[in-house]
């Protein structure tokens, strides 16, 4: 009757991440069971599922943040383009250049609007006056922030209002020149209207960057993605285009959790 | 233990209801009409010129019901396709409802109107509409799609008799100038009988819908000209 397969398998040429088997236990728990997945290159898919169902988990696979937790212990592969990540082979310090990430709650550094967004290239070793200034302004102007921080640009971050906080987090994230943004719930402690500002630049930027949004919100991943994973206890249950998971997933606890008929 | 959607849940099921009582109640007006029709009753007619005010108001109910729906609850997945669903078949039970108002109108026409014989095909093409309807209806309530089929078989049946209706009635107009308003009449008649089973065949293939995510027009000769 539906011939698509739940975990709709992408072409790798098209794949800016292509996961292979990817295993995570926490002290011997497992949070994230043989997941393969490829994620499009320049599009942007939403991770959904419960609390716990190891979205966060996959998310943070991607760019290497579970290494920051002792306890995780990490099996598959990952290839960001034709590199493998996860091996002592490749620096997390340049895997997060190339692979950023924006968090639930806004977290501007206690200082200036533009040392916040030049402190990433000032790390990457960029000192030029010039140089720094342009690419605040074009990473401000990327985040759709420019115009209400153009005059406050040395005041602090933390005078923003919530919502341009998490654009200034965006913007942050844009200033090393990603070709990832990993987002982990971007917009639940912001209002309507900030979310709503969130999600307009998340589709400006998918012309530029590959998006990876974990969201509990599943309008949100309506309205944004381009493709929808659904995890439940670890497992990855479906994968397809967004569409297709939200008006007629294939597998019964996609439908029933989509629906709010988890019980 | 209980999902968090009752609620909604109960709802859904009440706008189920809904469509099927306006459903129930399109299928009445169809009968009556053309049973007006075939014994030359003009009460009954004008009884269901009468019921097409109600049948309007239960389509505008169910539209308004499905809109507070999706503003209210966002429905995803099979909710979405229930209420997207329900929005369609209340349009096609209103039209079924108008076409057996215009029947009832042409059996006042005919209420006076001599008939060479008795009407046969007329009739027959009523009956398999009305179990269209009727099978539809009963398709939607039990997600049965062997009823589905039934429906788009009956179809074909219909097709073939009006085009039958349609060449005799032709034949008899050719006769005589005398048989033109009788034979005119009883031409929309068997038009407005095609109508309404091309509308049942729209809320068969909304159900097959409704199931399976999955749109397709089920009917190969269905046209809706």
């Amino acid at each position: 009757m539906n011939p698509r397969p739940a975990i709709l398998m992408l072409p790798d040429e098209t794949a800016k991440f292509r996961v292979r088997d990817l295993g995570v236990a926490y002290g011997g728990t497992p949070a994230l069971r043989h997941v393969t997945i490829n994620l499009p290159d320049r599009q942007i898919t939403a991770l959904i599922g419960p609390s716990g169902c190891g979205k966060s988990t996959f998310l943070r696979c991607l760019n290497r943040m579970n290494d920051l937790i002792l306890t995780a212990r990490i099996a598959g592969k990952v290839l960001l383009d034709e590199q493998e990540i996860l091996g002592n082979q490749i620096d997390p310090v340049e895997l997060r250049k190339r692979v950023g990430m924006v968090f639930q709650r806004p977290n501007p550094f206690p200082m200036s609007v533009y040392d916040n967004i030049a402190y990433g290239p000032r790390r990457h070793g960029i000192r030029a006056r010039g140089t720094l200034d342009q690419l605040v302004e074009q990473a401000l102007v990327q985040a759709a922030l420019w115009d209400e921080v153009k005059d406050k640009l040395r005041q602090s971050a933390l005078d923003l209002s919530g919502g341009q906080q998490q654009r200034l987090c965006i913007a942050r994230c844009l200033a090393v020149q990603p070709e990832v943004i990993l987002m982990d719930e971007p917009s639940s402690a912001l209002d309507p209207i900030s979310t709503f500002k969130i999600e307009e630049l998340l589709l400006e930027l998918k012309a530029q960057y590959t998006i990876v949004i974990v969201t509990h919100n599943m309008y949100q991943a309506s309205r944004v993605a381009d493709y929808t994973g659904f995890f439940l206890t670890g497992d990855l249950i479906e994968f397809g285009p967004t569409v297709e998971i939200f008006e007629r997933p294939v597998d019964q606890r996609t439908d029933d959790y989509v629906r709010g008929r988890f019980g | 233990m209980p999902h968090p959607r009752q609620t909604f849940d109960a709802q859904l099921r009440a706008l189920e209801q809904r469509l099927l009582r306006m459903g129930g109640f399109v299928e009445g007006m169809l009968e009556d009409a053309v049973k007006a029709l075939a014994k030359q009753d003009t009460q009954l007619a004008e009884e269901v010129v009468r019921r097409d005010d109600v049948a309007d108001e239960q389509d505008i109910d169910i539209e308004s019901t499905c809109m507070h729906l999706l503003a209210l609850q966002q429905p995803l997945s099979k909710d979405l396709r229930v209420i997207g669903t329900a929005l369609k078949i209340t349009t096609d039970l209103e039209r079924i409802g108008d076409y057996s108002v215009d029947i009832a109108k042409a059996a006042l026409i005919l209420a006076g109107a001599r008939y060479p014989a008795p009407l046969t095909r007329i009739p027959r093409m009523a009956e398999y509409t009305v179990a269209m309807v009727q099978g539809a209806l009963e398709g939607f309530v039990h997600r049965d799609f062997r009823k589905i089929e039934e429906v788009i078989a009956l179809d074909d049946k219909v097709d073939a008799l009006y085009v039958e209706v349609w060449e005799m009635l032709l034949q008899e107009m050719r006769q005589s100038s005398e048989n033109i308003v009788r034979a005119a009449n009883l031409i929309l008649v068997a038009r407005y009988l095609e109508r309404i089973a091309d509308h049942a065949v729209n809320v068969a293939e909304r159900v097959y819908y409704m199931e399976t995510g999955v749109l397709r027009q089920l009917a190969t000769s269905h046209q809706t000209d």
